[in-house]
């Protein structure tokens, strides 16, 4: 283990971790705010990633397509809100669960049947498409660089909107007090309703921003759902602060599992077994993470204080 | 066999006879038509029915915890997964050598390893899970159901996310696994024992006190009950019986793959339960066979059957209260 | 003078901002019934909460028996004698009365790990359920759905329930709740007909308490302002400010 590498997989790990925030965030603020679980929450993202790769074709521009795919799935998330997700507030947990599974299978099937089965790559413009020195001897891609950068900004934006703004008040007393919402004469379901394309829009972003880098593909928010899951329950379902610390400690952890782990357990074993058992390890670590974490905290780490 | 459990038995007497007939008309069918289709040279059903009659016992034993005990798991297929490869590992080295303890194809062996395993992985991760509630236990069956797949997906000697191809059927004295019929009817007496041992269960003095939980876990507690254990047991049991099940399957289908216990198949689980009704021990059954004629209806129509599958199952939510057995206990209800 | 069943010394429960309950020091003799009156939100919930182990207090402790049970969950303080019953009906309406009795009974006749033979078969569960049944006068509808009485009914329910596990101390939380006059009458009619059983009531009906009460204690704003005899307590100044003066 070099340091240079070490650096190297820990920015990785904090590109996963920043991707995770965007998505762990709007779960936790539907869950935080309307006590509603959305399992198609990475539809959305997926919806981003091909929103982002066609209009990125369409202006011949990355920049472009991701500003324009911005309210395209803002559209989306206010489309699905209104004909279905609204009507599932008042139903428990069982129904969201089933009825947001109903409409993965709707956005995978409608996605293939627009975009076609194969995965689309998106091209990088120039600029963002080389690597930067980070240190002498040590190069990283300038993309990932601006995905981290550009996460850290959202989450600054996301902070100041939640303690800093009217919304920001509206959605901290929705949260610990219904209402006192509806006492202040602010129309829940309007408000609701925002906080819904709020958090489509943070989940489509991830997408946005990882489609250049894997491609946009059918079912791509299936898998990495389950980890934003993972993360609010270890930061605490309905906590933002919870979601971010939690996001970027789950992005290190599996990053840097996935690479070291091998060269930590060869220090106890034999090459053999460590070359067997370390990606097996690794591959469960989040979980087992997750596991530690509830064994001794319940809530996860950082529970919302009202609820 | 008679009668059926249901949560209420007072209202259950006029009820009782319309769903207890419906669900021996049901097992009788089940017995008859799959069996008289493939003797008339169409093998095509019975395969169907076979499918059906596993995933069925898989759906069952979810029932129990989340009809009858309210514990919404949402990694049941973790289990089938378990139990598949409970078959598929020990085969793979009775085939090539290594692990020598664990290495046979004894059909016995396989099904106490599957229910063992999957007995211990539900004690564990129903220890962590049953601390939580609601949407956290919702989340977190999801994880650790995805754990295993991971597990499996990260597992090259068992072929990775390739999958495994079980290359003989586990073998059991005195029953020909190759036989299609012979392993149909293990799979149907399985279905139609698993089926009696989950009645018993919810009508047990245990049965009451899961079902008391599931209704006021408050109540419970003051009551006297120290409800985590009981839920835990039963976890324990519906996870075991879910590992039977699995291994009925890797045996079945011959190839196994993590795909088989990706969250995605544990919501089918779900909505097979919820479609048959949750409030019958027999609701699953119906809603595995609505499933699987879905499927197979929707599939002959369109590669795309998940699109109107994914709206109907919106629809269902949106607008079916209790699934299908929910709606003949509301029949036989107003009929008697 | 009788001994004490239950003491709580400097019971405190916050809220965020609400002091729910503060520095309650109630002593519970054997053998009474004893009232604990306060206007909405006073915190009598959250105190019977806390006797009972579904919520832990912030500081203070909780003697039953000379026993401190602070620290024990509520289903070992069931165990011990403790029975509540919910200010919001809290009965299985899936199950029919007498299941909802027997499910009470099986709680404190040995461990429930019995999966095969039938419970509503059990002679053992459905006799001393019946018999609880009896004393609220409901053994007629022993058959019918929780769901299918009427809201007085399931509140004696609640009651047969509580009995059920055989307690020395009953916490009962507006038993009479949402009832009418008829209804009410006949609540404190079952609940006078069992002696020999202790009672903390938390209730609104000012009637039904000076038909009940041994003794009242007072509750304002988490505080206890006054314990005494009905008579006392009618005649305390503090108690009618606070308290009766509004209500009359
Ligand atoms: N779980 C809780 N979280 C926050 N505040 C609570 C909670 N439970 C009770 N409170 C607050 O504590 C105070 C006391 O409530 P409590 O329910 O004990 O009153 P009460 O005397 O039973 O009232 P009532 O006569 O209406 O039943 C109230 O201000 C209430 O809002
Ligand atoms: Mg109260």
């Amino acid at each position: 283990m070099d340091a240079s590498l070490v650096l190297i997989q820990f920015l990785n790990g904090m590109q996963l971790g920043v991707l995770l925030f965007l998505l762990a965030s709007g779960l936790t603020l539907t869950f935080g705010i309307m006590d509603f679980v959305n399992l198609a929450h990475g539809s959305l993202y997926m919806i981003g990633a091909f929103f982002c790769a066609s209009l990125t074709f369409w202006t011949g521009s990355f920049v472009w397509g991701l500003l324009l795919a911005i309210p395209c799935t803002a559209l989306v998330g206010l489309a699905v809100e209104l004909s279905v997700i609204r009507h599932l507030y008042a139903r428990d947990h069982l129904d969201h669960v089933l009825a947001t599974f109903g409409l993965i299978l709707c956005f995978d099937t409608l996605t293939q049947l627009i975009w076609g089965p194969e995965g689309i790559s998106v091209p990088l413009p120039d600029v963002l498409d080389g690597q930067v020195t980070l240190l002498p001897g040590i190069v990283f891609p300038t993309f990932r660089l601006v995905i981290i950068l550009g996460g850290l900004l959202v989450a600054g934006g996301l902070y100041w909107l939640v303690n800093h703004t009217k919304l920001g008040m509206l959605i901290r007393a929705g949260a610990s007090n219904r209402t006192m919402v509806g006492a202040l004469g602010i129309d829940i379901q309007t408000l609701f309703t925002a906080v819904f394309a709020l958090g489509a829009v943070l989940a489509g972003l991830a997408g946005m921003l990882i489609a250049p880098i894997t491609e946009a593909s059918i079912g791509m928010g299936n898998e990495i759902i389950i980890t934003a899951f993972v993360v609010i329950i270890v930061g605490g379902i309905g906590s933002m602060k919870g979601a971010f610390i939690a996001a970027l400690l789950i992005g290190l952890i599996d990053t840097m599992g996935r690479s070291f782990l091998d060269d930590l357990f060869k220090l106890v074993m034999s090459t053999e077994a460590a070359e067997t058992s370390a990606p097996a390890v690794s591959a469960m670590l989040i979980y087992i993470l997750m596991a530690v974490v509830l064994a001794i905290r319940p809530q996860g780490l950082f529970p919302p204080k009202v609820r | 066999m008679a009668d059926v459990s249901t949560t209420d038995p007072a209202g259950g007497a006029r009820k009782l006879s319309v769903a207890s007939w419906f669900m021996v008309a049901c097992l009788v069918a089940l017995a008859v038509i799959p069996v008289a289709i493939y003797a008339g040279g169409n093998a095509f059903w019975l395969d169907i029915a076979t499918r059906l009659v596993v995933l069925s016992i898989a759906a069952v034993s979810l029932n129990l915890i989340l009809g009858f005990g309210g514990m919404v798991s949402f990694g049941h297929a973790a289990y089938l997964g378990i139990g598949a490869y409970c078959v598929g590992i020990p085969t793979y080295h009775a085939l090539f050598g290594e692990f020598e303890l664990i290495a046979t194809n004894s059909g016995i062996f396989h099904v106490i390893l599957a229910v063992i395993v999957s007995a211990v992985f539900a004690l564990i991760t129903g220890a962590i899970c049953l601390r939580t509630k609601g949407v956290y236990f919702i989340m977190i069956t999801m994880a650790f159901g995805q754990m295993i797949f991971y597990l499996f997906v990260s597992l090259e000697t068992y072929g990775a996310d390739d999958g495994l191809v079980i290359t003989s059927r586990s073998e059991i004295p005195g029953i020909d696994m190759d036989n299609p019929l012979a392993f149909y009817f293990l799979c149907y007496g399985s279905l139609l024992a698993v089926i009696y041992l989950v009645h018993r269960i919810v009508n047990s003095r245990f049965g009451m006190v899961i079902q008391g939980a599931k209704g006021n876990e408050d109540r419970m507690r003051s009551l006297g009950y120290s409800t985590y254990v009981y839920r835990l047991a039963a976890y324990v049991i519906a996870g075991a019986i879910c590992g039977y099940a699995g291994a009925l399957l890797g045996n079945f289908t011959s190839f196994i793959s993590p795909d088989m216990m990706d969250w995605a198949a544990s919501g089918e689980l779900m909505f097979m339960v919820i479609l048959g009704g949750t409030s019958m021990v027999f609701g699953p059954v119906i809603g595995a066979a609505l499933f699987l004629l879905l499927e197979q209806l929707l599939s002959a129509f369109t590669v795309h059957w998940h699109l109107p599958f994914g709206i109907m199952l919106i629809l269902t939510v949106l607008f079916v209260k209790g699934g299908i057995s929910g709606l003949l206990a509301r029949m036989g209800r107003s009929n008697g | 003078m009788a001994s004490t069943l239950l003491e709580t010394q400097e019971l405190q429960k916050r809220f965020g901002g609400v002091t729910a309950t503060d520095h309650v020091s109630l002593q519970v003799e054997e053998g009474e019934c004893h009232a604990v009156i306060g206007p909405n939100g006073a915190g009598k919930t959250t105190l019977i909460a806390q006797l009972s182990g579904m919520l832990a207090p912030d500081a203070g402790t909780i003697l039953f028996n000379g026993k401190n049970i602070t620290q024990l969950t509520a289903q070992r303080r069931s165990h011990m004698g403790l029975a509540r019953s919910f200010q919001i009906t809290s009965v299985f309406m899936g199950l029919t009365v007498l299941d909802n009795v027997a499910l009470a009974v099986q709680a404190h006749t040995g461990h429930s790990f019995h999966f095969w033979r039938p419970a509503r078969q059990d002679q053992a569960l459905r006799a001393p359920a019946m018999e609880m049944l009896e004393k609220v006068r409901l053994q007629d509808r022993a058959n019918d759905l929780a769901s299918e009485m009427s809201h007085g009914e399931r509140r004696q329910l609640e009651i047969a329930m509580a009995l059920a596990t055989g307690p020395h101390l009953m916490l009962l939380d507006e038993p009479m709740a949402g009832m009418g006059p008829e209804e009410t009458a006949r609540m404190v009619e079952t609940l006078k007909s069992l002696d020999g059983i202790t009672m903390l009531l938390v209730e609104h009906d000012m009637d039904a308490v000076f038909a009940l009460a041994d003794r009242i204690s007072v509750m304002v704003y988490g505080r206890l302002i006054a314990t005494g005899s009905p008579a006392e307590v009618r005649a305390n100044e503090e108690v009618r400010q606070a308290y009766l003066g509004e209500a009359a």
